[in-house]
């Protein structure tokens, strides 16, 4: 089973915004998203969630159509972390968390425990009784980044999980997006199928089992990073000279600009 | 910003209204003391004794301006400041802003015009002061409550959904008009009409009746009865539309639900009472500095809290300036108003 996109594209008031995009998100891989700002990157994570629905092709999650799952029941399966949440309301970090839990039906007492479990995880259990509104930018994505975590943090009976983020590192500093990363290889070895926006190409070469380069609302190249990351496609793409080596403990490619 | 435990803030809440009701029962032109009350009460049950007491014609008295004349009053208070603030804490949650009130989304200004039309086209008629010309002008209020609701509603719907953003332009929009026909109407009004328009604005609970009663609670109960189902759904809904929806949340079905029952319950409040402000924007903003934005406790705190306060608020007014009295909606103000300053001034620091 997978998260899938079948030539997919999207026009919006004379615009092509996505050009017959296909790609496969697979359960226990990390696919990366990168590529230059209006590429439509966060249109096509729109489509792929079901926020907007296609002109042409289709999106499937788990052999069904997308828009076919009832709401509910696609909460369970695919959670999403867009790029800004604005929160004005008051609420404490745990209870920001505990939103995250809404589809499920599992009772307060474990609610609580997941919640305190997914705090642990990104790292900020000393928030929990603290105001969102009070908090620092990158101790806000941290919350909710904790509470789509928890919204899937069990599997379920329905199909295997998903969990799309865009830009998760862009607020955080060094230390966290380590540990943002370390948790999307975590998810993805425990079998869930990650999707995300990075603009960082070595952090993505680092995480990524699949990357996907898109460029003007289209897939540039997509497969391994070692296979795609070459000096033709970034120049190509962002219009910047670089050189690709080798970093020294990973082997991972390394992108120096 | 520290946070009272809410069930603790919810139960006295639940202690106090009694009391308020009491109280409110007791005060008045004429001053009636908790013991006359509790024989009244217990004459009510037991209908043939009250008739042995010696002095009959006080009791019977006593029990006409309780019955008759104070508790229906008081229960119109009660549910009608049950209607307003949790159509107040709905509309702020689902408008994502702690100073959306329900007069937002044009329903306020739609009934004002309602009414005022009413009483410009059949003013001689309404003169009489007779209940039909009175449900009259309650039943132009709540068409023009409708129609304000609608319309906003309708501008802020496209094929992809109601926009939040929009109905607020549109609900200021269509406040703005329905103030310039409000004015267009008082100019042409005689000066009977205009005062009677005038006084309809300010807001007034003195044409409460047990039938009038009978309506708005059934009102208030479905609205208390519906409202809370989506607390989650409106808890949801602060962190965003498409958040609301990657949560699981129907959010169209949602909104047009709250929006309709709003419609409602405001609708008929203007149409029972008139314009009655503060209530909706002031108890449900208080509640949330008090107990925190979670929807679950939130709607039962305002419905309580708003109960409370317009009782308090219609007593004063039957009181202060005895033996006639002022309109109730100048006393919510005048009460609501200090007290959400000094809330302010409190939490200044911390907010």
């Amino acid at each position: 089973m997978a998260l899938m996109a079948e030539n997919i594209s999207l026009h919006i008031s004379g615009f092509n915004l996505l050009r017959d995009v296909s790609m496969r998100v697979e359960p226990g891989t990390v696919t990366a998203i990168v590529g230059p700002n209006g590429a439509g990157k966060s249109s096509l994570l729109k489509v792929l969630t079901g926020e907007m629905i296609a002109t042409t092709g289709q999106v499937s999650l788990n052999h069904q159509p997308l828009h076919t799952w009832a709401l509910e029941q696609k909460a369970k399966m695919l959670a999403v972390l867009p790029q800004h949440t604005v929160l004005n309301f008051p609420f404490t970090a745990d209870e920001v968390v505990a939103l995250g839990r809404i589809p499920h039906q599992t009772g307060i007492l474990k609610d609580e425990l997941i919640v305190a479990d997914a705090l642990k995880a990104v790292d900020a259990n000393y928030l929990q009784k603290r105001f969102y509104t009070q908090m620092s930018g990158g101790e806000k994505q941290r919350v909710q980044l904790a509470r789509v975590l928890a919204q899937i943090w069990e599997p379920t009976q329905l199909g295997d999980q998903f969990l799309v983020l865009d830009e998760p590192t862009s607020a955080f500093d060094l230390s966290h997006q380590k540990l943002t990363l370390e948790i999307v290889r975590g998810l993805a070895e425990q079998g869930t199928g990650v999707v995300m926006v990075l603009h960082d190409l070595n952090l993505a070469a680092r995480c990524a089992d699949n990357l996907v380069v898109f460029d003007s609302g289209t897939i540039s190249a997509q497969g391994s990073p070692e296979e795609v990351l070459t000096e033709a496609l970034i120049s190509q793409v962002f219009g910047v000279k670089s050189i690709i080596a080798k970093h020294p403990v990973t082997q991972k490619p390394l992108v120096i600009t | 910003m520290r946070r009272l435990s809410a069930p603790l803030v919810i139960s006295l809440l639940v202690l106090l209204l009694p009391l308020v009701v009491m109280c409110a029962l007791g005060t008045g032109t004429v001053n009636i003391s908790i013991v006359d009350i509790w024989q009244a009460i217990i004459g009510l049950f037991s209908s043939g004794s009250s008739s042995s007491s010696s002095n009959f014609s006080s009791s019977s008295q006593i029990h006409t301006i309780l019955f008759d004349i104070r508790l229906p009053r008081i229960l119109l208070a009660l549910c009608l400041g049950v209607i307003l603030a949790i159509s107040g804490a709905v509309m702020q949650g689902l408008f994502r802003n702690p100073l959306a009130d329900p007069s937002l989304i044009g329903v306020s200004g739609g009934a004002s015009v309602g009414a005022s039309i009413v009483i410009v086209m059949a003013g001689g008629w309404i003169q009489s002061g007779s209940a039909l010309g009175l449900s009259a002008v309650a039943a132009g209020a709540f068409a023009g409550g409708f129609i304000a609701t609608i319309l906003v509603y309708r501008l802020a719907t496209s094929e992809i959904g109601t926009s939040v953003t929009t109905m607020l332009l549109a609900g200021i929009a269509i406040g703005a008009i329905a103030g310039a026909l409000n004015s267009l109407l008082s100019y042409f009004a005689d000066n009977d009409m205009l005062r009677q328009i005038s006084l309809w604005q300010m807001g007034n609970l003195s044409t409460a009746n047990w039938s009038r009663v009978a309506m708005v609670a059934a009102v208030a109960a479905l609205l208390v009865g519906l409202f809370p189902r989506d607390s989650r759904a409106l808890n949801a809904l602060l962190l965003g539309e498409s958040e609301a929806r990657h949560l699981g949340i129907d959010v169209q079905r949602v909104k047009r639900r709250l929006i309709v029952l709003t419609a409602l319950g405001i609708g008929t409040s203007v149409a029972m009472a008139g314009m009655i402000g503060f209530v909706g924007l002031v108890v449900p903003h208080a509640i949330r500095l008090l107990i925190g934005p979670d929807h679950r406790w939130l709607l039962p705190g305002s419905a309580l809290a708003g109960a409370i306060l317009l009782i308090i608020a219609d007593s004063l007014a039957r009181v202060v300036v005895a033996p006639t009295e002022l309109p109730t909606g100048i006393l919510t103000a005048l009460l609501g108003a200090p007290f959400f300053v000094a809330l302010l001034i409190q939490r200044r620091r911390e907010i």
